[in-house]
């Protein structure tokens, strides 16, 4: 947010809000729509809690015109990802690069999932060869109604 | 004058916690009646006072009295009178008042709602509410008093940041707080369980209103601010994985996971520890919530304050508060395991697949929000982990959990007899799967295989959400409020699903240029600038731009977006058009003149977003007729009369 | 037993975590440009467009490039410091005026004093992107063979010269 601030400070007066494309958008349908996907995928480094499809920033709007640039050159989506990283570094991709520092966040969904079905599994299991009576009178819950 | 009183009434309002936290505490270990009346006395005290101390700054807000820094920082003359208010709490110092306030608030709700309760544990429960309350107290009063002066007195006030000056400011921060707050209580009756090392189903059916009414706030809350979001930012998102909004979407999935686990509990006393465990972690993360949005330690928009030293001071009390509750845990848990057990296919184990899943899913944000902190403390870089991430990572637990959810509700406990049931989930599957390809198909026309298993699932759950209520009614069958808050919760998270599924995968969106009598297409529909001027508001000028959307010829709406200069601050600011219908809303917002009175515009089709706010609601309005099943409110004075004479103690 | 332990055993890692990441600096950012070759770049000169200001002007020799603007409130705010550093005349430090107009840029320096022996004009900010910019001011330090040494984020102080600057710049050789 401070960022932000320092961004409005120094670039006098910028719209709060979204940012609205001036240029207009690319007759090829496929070039556009990596362009809108690609500029949802990069944070704007100015205010950082957008993306530079959204940010109203002067440095957004340079990059979103870099990437038009960079699309219409014919560069694939991993050359522009390359382009961007070498100069603004891995903090400008929201969705984070697989390296050696992101494979834990990366395989974590996977993870997670297998570690919490096997713990059900295995409470299951135990469960499974319990008595299922109902606990000690002092214990029981007067519910009176309902099954939930 | 004033503020030197609310300043003062703070003061005593936190000398007030100390004694609450003693005789509750003191009062139920030593078992003495006297000292366990006074905590509630001690109660009323505090909200009184904290009441008091609130009041007095929502007066200098009326009084537009400058010479309070918080309200030359947050108000200005001109501010229309009911954001005048809203903005007590529309900065960091008095959001933590209103915070104090709502947790005084709740307090009192518990010391006067708690006849069928025993005193013992009420106390408890009450000394452990005083002890979170002195903590916050403290906080505000050491670091961040909203009643400093300014001296010499400003003229005029900053004025409220833009963006607040709308009725969700009114409405989203106290309903957030509340659902936050309200998770103290069952978090509360947790230790008190722990510190009595009596854990039972009664006990689980004190806890469940409490967490319900908690929930729904929270759901509420949150709700309310993506709505907000959505038409305030105009851009058309209602969700954006920003840290703030992880920090409240992971105690809602705690408390989600704690409300189910409590059923269990309640119905065949089993998952004892576990429930405390999540009653502790959603708390926990309550806290951890306003630890990150008011420390600095991670990068956010919505972020109050940056301030490390405010943000050690809640760290503090977040290690001394999480730490102990569950150092307490460490040691008592090993007293509530139980030796009953249910068979692989049953409710209960259905139950366990949905509390594994909500846990691993906020594991996930959890990680996923702190990862670039991780990396930056060991020095191994700096990295963002934003939307594309999350949205992956948060569908590889959710999907199988909404799997699951249909056979779930119909599971029976203990043993699950699918036999007949097996049938009717057969054919709503099967009407859900036509239903879906009709919609993804025909209707929207095709997207995904994603988008299909996403509408199959969402008309799965709601007809499966509806099959228990339909067959009792029809049978005459009597219908309990559980029941019936159960269902319409579900349909609700149904409504939901809809909702996202359909406007993830079919909305449009365009940039375009448009001066007055220029058209302009986008998903059939035609829009027209068909008028440009000024306006003036209360505190700000604009630029109005009058779009009339059309389809086929025939008049749709007109809508008037406009593009704002608050005269304070000087901030421009865009407040989007919208056209809101249940089947899609229109989005039209003006970016920036083009000269020759051209506009560059957005123009947004977003199908039925609404449903996304409105499934919601509709769950926590599920939420809230589930905590007023009759069985909550039966005084059941047998169990209760017999309990208290074993321990000796008259009953409250 | 001991996994009762395990909740507790997080909460204290992550308050580590926590405790560790509250006085970091979060508005910074590291440059990937650091001990990798200067982006080349030849633009036109502040002060006389007909001629250009390369980095090959510079090759074999240690300098400074000072990324500034007219509209930019910290760079007012260490003209003063430039000046002086330039007065010392241990390195030459060049321009990068980015973004701006110029002739509002040759004013300030006509006003103000020039501290630079040439400056760049930047108006689309091209070469700014190259160079990872992403606000003003930003002061990089490129040693004799043409690496990025260091980046500066904020305006410069006689104090960040003397701590940051001049011990990279002992450590190489100002010329090649």
């Amino acid at each position: 947010m401070k960022t932000c601030v320092l961004a409005i400070l120094l670039l006098m007066i910028v719209p709060l809000g979204h940012a609205i494309d001036t240029a207009p958008a690319f007759s090829d349908p496929v070039q556009q729509s990596r362009y809108e996907h690609l500029s949802r995928e990069l944070r704007c480094l100015q205010c950082r809690s957008e993306t530079i499809a959204d940010s109203n920033a002067s440095l957004a709007e340079d990059l979103r015109r870099q990437l038009r640039e960079l699309i219409a050159a014919g560069k694939s989506d991993d050359e522009i990802m390359t382009y961007m990283t070498d100069r603004y570094g891995d903090y400008v991709r929201y969705r984070p690069a697989m390296k050696s520092n992101t494979w834990l966040l990366w395989a974590a969904p996977v993870l997670f999932l297998l570690a919490g079905c096997i713990a059900a599994f295995v409470v299951i299991g135990r469960k499974a060869k319990l008595p299922d009576d109902d606990l000690p009178a002092d214990d029981r819950a007067r519910t009176g109604m309902g099954d939930v | 004058m004033t503020v030197e009183l609310g300043h003062f009434a703070l003061i005593l309002a936190f000398c007030l916690t100390l004694p609450q936290a003693f005789f509750g505490l003191a009062g139920a270990a030593w078992r003495k009646p006297h000292w366990m009346a006074l905590t509630k006395n001690a109660v009323v005290g505090h909200f009184v006072l904290t009441a008091i101390s609130f009041a007095c700054l929502v007066y200098a807000f009326y009084r537009n009295d400058f010479s309070v820094l918080y309200v030359a920082s947050n108000s200005n003359s001109e501010l229309p009178t009911m954001y005048r208010l809203a903005a007590t709490w529309g900065a960091h110092e008095g959001s933590l008042l209103l915070w104090l306030l709502v947790q005084s608030i709740w307090t009192l709700a518990v010391a006067g709602f708690s006849r069928s309760i025993p005193e013992v544990v009420t106390s408890r429960v009450l000394g452990v509410l005083g002890l979170i309350s002195a903590g916050f107290a403290l906080f505000i009063l050491t670091t961040s008093s909203p009643f400093e002066r300014l001296w010499p007195a400003a003229l005029d006030g900053r004025d409220l940041n833009p963006l607040l000056q709308d009725p969700g400011l009114i409405f989203h921060p106290p309903m957030q707080y509340t659902g936050y707050i309200g998770l103290s209580v069952p978090f509360a009756f947790a230790i008190a369980a722990m510190l009595e090392g009596k854990l039972d189903s009664v006990w689980a059916r004190w806890v469940r209103p409490w967490t319900n009414v908690a929930w729904v706030f929270l759901t509420c809350g949150i709700t309310l601010g993506s709505w907000w979001a959505y038409y305030e930012l105009g851009w058309g998102g209602w969700w954006f994985w920003d840290a703030v909004e992880n920090a409240s979407f992971m105690p809602w999935l705690i408390a989600t996971a704690l409300i189910h686990s409590l059923a269990v509990t309640e119905k065949r006393g089993l998952f004892k520890s576990w429930t405390l465990l999540l009653a502790i972690t959603a708390f926990s993360l309550s806290v951890l919530g306003t630890f990150l949005v008011r420390s600095g330690v991670v990068e956010s928009v919505h972020a109050f304050a940056s301030d490390p030293t405010r943000g050690l001071f809640i760290l503090t009390f977040l290690t001394i508060c999480s730490g102990s509750a569950l150092a307490l845990y460490a040691w008592r848990a090993p007293l509530f395991r139980s030796d009953t057990g249910f068979a692989p296919l049953s409710r209960e184990s259905f139950l366990l697949m949905n509390n594994v899943l909500l846990v691993g899913a906020t594991l996930l944000i959890l990680l996923g929000t702190l990862y670039p902190l991780f990396l930056d403390a060991l020095d191994l870089g700096r990295i963002s982990v934003g939307p594309p991430y999350f949205s992956i990572a948060f569908l590889i637990p959710m999907l199988p959990m909404v799997m699951l959810l249909a056979p779930g509700m119909h599971a029976g406990w203990k043993r699950a007899n699918f036999d007949r049931t097996k049938r009717t989930l057969g054919v709503l599957l099967a009407i859900a799967v036509v239903g879906a390809i009709v919609l993804g198909t025909v209707v929207y026309g095709w997207h995904s295989v994603m988008t299909i298993v996403g509408f199959t699932l969402a008309i799965w759950v709601g007809l499966a959400a509806l099959v228990d209520p339909v067959s009792r009614l029809l049978k005459r069958q009597s219908l309990s409020a559980s029941i019936v808050g159960m269902s319409v919760a579900h349909l609700g998270l149904a409504l939901f699903m809809l909702g996202v599924a359909t406007t993830e995968s079919y909305r449009r969106e365009t940039d375009i240029s448009l001066s007055p009598g220029q058209t302009a297409e986008l998903g059939g529909f035609q829009f027209t600038m068909t008028r440009l001027g000024d306006v003036a508001g209360p505190n700000y000028d604009a630029v109005e731009s009058e779009i009339r959307i059309t389809r086929d010829g025939k008049e749709v709406a007109v809508v008037h977006p406009q593009k704002r200069t608050y005269r304070v601050q000087k901030n421009p600011m865009t407040e989007a058009g919208i056209d809101s219908r249940w089947t899609r809303h229109l989005l039209v917002s003006m970016g920036a003149p083009l000269g020759d009175g051209a506009w560059s515009l957005r123009l947004q089709y977003k199908p039925m977003v609404q449903f996304i706010w409105f499934g919601a609601f509709t769950m926590a309005f599920g939420g809230l007729i589930a905590a007023f099943d009759r069985r909550y409110r039966v005084r059941v004075t047998a169990d209760a009369t017999q309990a208290a004479t074993a321990a000796g103690v008259r009953t409250a | 037993m001991w996994r009762y332990l395990i909740p507790v055993g997080l909460l204290a890692a992550l308050v580590a975590f926590f405790f560790v990441g509250l006085g970091r600096d979060k508005e910074t950012l590291p440059s990937p440009l650091i001990g990798k070759p200067a982006p080349q770049f030849s633009l036109p000169r502040v002060g006389d467009p007909t001629q250009n200001v390369s980095t090959a002007d510079f090759a074999g020799q240690a300098y400074v490039l000072n990324v500034w603007a007219t509209w930019c409130v910290g760079c007012r705010q260490e003209h003063d410091t430039l000046l002086e550093i330039a007065g010392r005349g241990e390195v030459p430090i060049v321009g990068l005026n980015w973004k701006d107009e110029m002739d509002l840029a040759q004013e300030w320096l006509r006003r103000l004093g020039n501290p630079y022996v040439a400056t760049a004009f930047d108006p689309e900010g091209r070469v700014a992107i190259d160079w990872g910019v992403y606000g003003a001011p930003e002061t990089f330090l490129i040693d004799a063979s043409g690496k990025v040494i260091y980046k500066h984020v904020a305006p410069m102080s006689i104090d960040v010269w003397e701590r940051e600057f001049l011990p990279l710049l002992k450590k190489t050789p100002v010329r090649e």
